[in-house]
């Protein structure tokens, strides 16, 4: 089959493409360019539109304006800009409002080094927003991932009305791979559900086993009213506290109660291992190598879990992968974040973590040594 | 054509605040132009201007602090058809005041409407980038230290087509407003106005004082001759529908035997400028070319044209796992600042790997097997060492065949470049 050499950024894009994106907009910023540049070359010659905002906070704004007439968006930087887009983040999940954002992470803080991976943004993605509602991340592990989750990250802000991030690293985004492209998985498409009642429309009614409102765009021939500000199904700002509240746990519980369906993972070596890898991201190609190297040296007993679902924590999934392990060894390319979900989920069992924050991959060498001499 | 004041949610402002008289006006000028309500979009700020979406019964959508802009962008990029109307205050202007400076070159047709009370009166009447150096505010001396700007001179500067500053308590005001929404483009209409609540309180500004001063200053009187142009969407239509469509990915074939199996790398150590990377894509496209996976991993300073640039190349006969390198095969050593930026990749070379080493390179110690290369003396620029040293692995069968690698040239260079690659490939194995 004819392959293609493509790096992951530029699957981002095609995927993104694949999935109905007809507006984005970012600010330069590697290792993050090549989506822009690769959906500046892609999207306007197909009728949609690309931006360049004048800064990070500016191009998520255009993003979330698009959302709201109704266009697939999606926006794409580093640590740096996902810092700027915060209060907009924020925005998207209170005011429901469907939004893609990739985040090909680079190492930090702050302005780090834009040419060294790391996954050091994966706790700020989740906690990185004003108010602490739950939010959807999906990290690739390659570049085919980096097409199909982009795909399913449209799909999933499409259907739950919120910002889903894609958690990539500058050693996925601009590391090219060969890649056939008609064996690429090419989920179903799934559009935003309009509001089709016959009653008056209430931009933020939703019926209580879907959890998530009809959508009417803004600029359609209903008036549609959209805001920041704490708000009643009317849209209007309200005051009353069980109001309130209705729309806090429905916005908590959309996404958690239904996480099973969208837990996204690989797992590969025995279902009744003793000692269980877990990580997620770039580093799931080097455990995946460790994992090889162990059985070849004999210990048979080990088996690897890659989550490709961050957030909301697949608690179930977790914790069902887990069940046979006495031992696990949780990877990242951080000091230490998810394992603390990790450790959270799993208090009796023996979790070791493996990771480091120096600009480079983690060897396999370095997990096998844990595994068979830890 | 009707009202489209939202009855039942009728203005909340402070007794005597000019921001009520805008909210009318504007109905008057929407009633007006005959714009029924799902044509427009009131698209408000924060503070006590972010209020205007909830008295109107048009399309809506309130933000955060200072980026009203940015939605209101987004909203007619998709929907160029619709009006859609900014409000933002005197605080929106200074915080979001990127995002202003962005929309006046941009030119999209937009009309912003800023309702300039001199400070922020919401959070008790701190001083904005509008209130005057002698004003008291809730800032104490620091508005003293800073000087108040001109909205409708920097928004001439910054490439707005139209600019007009008007009193928030005149009698014209709907036509002001009217005029700045009928504008095709970019319309900035700085609306002076009292804030009863806070600024009036310890500032005198009357009707009068107002109407004096704006006459007293010079611009602000709507389009500026010198910044007309066609507008943003429009142009964006017209040059998208210029674009040709964009070339489909390059598609390579399995036309060769693979001359390995297993897992190889290929470790690239050269200087920006030297086509490093060009040169590990070749490659790795050259063994795809026989059927095998691969992967290319870089590494260079974020300086252009300076520096060291390094590729990592795998090529493999079964899906790559771990895309650093294990145990490189070949090494090429094609410039100083390469080798010296991965010394410590050279401790662990196994004896059966290879290094293939300009003769200007120093190399540290390792049990590789090591072919020096003069490439001044082969007529070789230091551009073309890359692709000359894979020119050399190809002429003795390793890793790819010298037919593998001219077929990845042609498919990755065309006309003048690829002649010129092929003579550099001549060049590297001649005799």
């Amino acid at each position: 089959m004819p392959a293609t050499f493509m790096e992951g950024n530029e699957a981002i894009a095609r995927g993104a493409l694949a999935a109905g994106c007809r507006f984005f907009a970012g600010y330069p910023i590697t290792p993050a360019t090549t989506i822009f540049q690769t959906m500046l070359a892609l999207l306007p010659p197909a009728g949609g539109v690309c931006l360049q905002g004048e800064d990070e906070i500016a191009s998520i704004g255009f993003c979330l304006g698009a959302s709201m007439a109704g266009f697939k968006a999606m926006t794409a930087t580093s640590g740096p800009g996902i810092s700027l887009y915060s209060e907009q983040i924020s925005f998207a999940i209170g005011s429901e409002i469907p939004v893609v954002i990739v985040d090909v992470q680079r190492l930090g803080p702050s302005t780090g080094s834009a040419t060294r991976g790391a996954d050091g943004d994966i706790q700020f993605l989740r906690w990185g927003n004003s108010g602490g509602l739950p939010v959807i991340v999906l990290a690739p592990v390659d570049v085919r991932d980096c097409f199909e989750l982009t795909m399913r990250a449209f799909n999933l802000a499409e259907s739950y009305r919120c910002p889903v991030f894609i958690a990539s690293n500058k050693e996925i985004g601009m590391t090219r791979e060969s890649v056939s492209l008609n064996a690429l998985p090419r989920p179903a498409v799934i559009d935003r559900k309009a509001f089709s009642g016959t009653d008056r429309f209430l931009p933020f009614a939703a019926d209580a086993t879907r959890k998530v409102p009809g959508f009417l765009p803004i600029g359609g021939d209903i008036p549609v009213r959209q805001t920041s500000s704490t708000h009643g199904p009317d849209g209007y700002i309200t005051t009353d506290p069980d109001e309130i509240a209705a729309v806090q746990t429905r916005l908590d519980q959309k996404l958690k109660a239904s996480i099973r369906r969208f837990s996204y993972w690989a797992q590969y070596g025995p279902d009744t291992a003793e000692t269980l890898i877990i990580t997620y991201g770039i580093s799931g190609r080097a455990a995946k190598s460790a994992l090889a190297r162990c059985h070849r040296a004999g210990a048979k007993s080990v088996a690897l879990l890659v989550l490709k679902t961050l957030w909301p924590v697949p608690a179930d999934l977790i914790c069902n992968k887990s069940a046979n392990a006495n031992r696990i060894l949780v990877v990242e390319m951080n000091l230490g974040q998810y394992v603390r979900e990790i450790r959270r989920l799993l208090p009796d069992r023996q979790v070791e973590f493996i990771g480091q924050m120096n600009g480079r991959l983690i060897h396999p060498e370095t997990i096998e040594r844990a595994v068979c001499h830890g | 054509m009707d009202s489209l004041i939202n009855r039942s949610r009728p203005p909340v402002f402070c007794p005597g605040c000019t921001h009520e008289r805008v909210v009318h006006a504007l109905d008057q000028t929407l009633s007006r132009m005959g714009l029924a309500a799902n044509r427009v979009a009131i698209v408000s700020d924060i503070g006590c201007s972010g209020l205007f979406d909830t008295f109107f019964n048009t399309h809506a959508m309130h933000g955060l602090h200072g980026r009203a802009l940015t939605y209101a962008t987004g909203l007619k990029m998709a929907n160029p058809g619709l009006t859609v109307i900014v409000t933002m205050g005197d605080g929106g202007l200074g915080i979001g005041g990127a995002h202003l400076l962005a929309a006046c070159r941009r030119n999209l047709d937009l009309t912003l409407l800023v309702l300039n009370n001199f400070n922020f009166g919401m959070t008790g009447g701190q001083s904005s980038a509008t209130t005057p150096s002698d004003a008291l505010a809730a800032s104490g001396f620091l508005n003293r230290l800073e000087k108040p700007l001109d909205v409708c001179r920097l928004v001439a500067a910054a490439g707005a087509p139209y600019a007009a500053r008007c009193s928030g308590l005149d009698k014209g005001l709907a036509q002001e407003i009217e005029r700045a929404v009928a504008f095709e483009g970019f319309a900035v209409l700085d609306i002076w106005g009292v804030c009863t609540g806070r600024y009036t309180k310890r500032n005198r500004l009357t009707p009068a004082m107002i109407r004096e001063t704006i006459d007293s200053m010079p611009g602000g009187g709507g389009a500026i001759r010198e910044n007309q142009r066609p507008e943003y969407a429009a142009g964006y239509a017209a040059a998208r529908a210029a674009l040709a469509p964009p070339q489909p990915p390059v598609e390579i074939k399995a036309r060769f035997k693979p001359l390995v199996r297993g897992r190889h790398e290929v470790v690239l150590m050269g200087a920006a400028g030297q086509r490093i990377i060009t040169a590990g894509e070749i490659l790795a496209m050259a063994a795809m070319g026989a059927g095998l996976q691969a992967t290319q991993k870089n590494e260079y300073n974020i300086t252009v044209l300076r520096g060291p640039s390094i590729s990592e190349v795998i090529v493999a006969d079964a899906k790559i796992g771990y895309t650093g390198m294990e145990t490189p095969d070949i090494i090429l050593a094609l410039a100083q600042e390469g080798v010296d930026r991965r010394r410590r990749s050279f401790a662990n070379l196994p004896p059966g790997s290879l290094v293939l080493c300009a003769a200007d390179v120093a190399l540290p110690d390792c049990r590789a097997q090591i072919r020096r290369i003069d490439f001044k003396k082969r007529g070789i620029r230091p551009a073309d060492r890359a692709l000359a040293s894979l020119a050399m692995l190809a002429a003795s069968q390793r890793i790819v065949s010298t037919p593998m690698l001219m077929a990845a040239l042609k498919q990755r260079f065309h006309g003048q470049v690829l002649a010129s690659a092929r003579k550099t490939v001549q060049r590297a194995v001649e005799r």
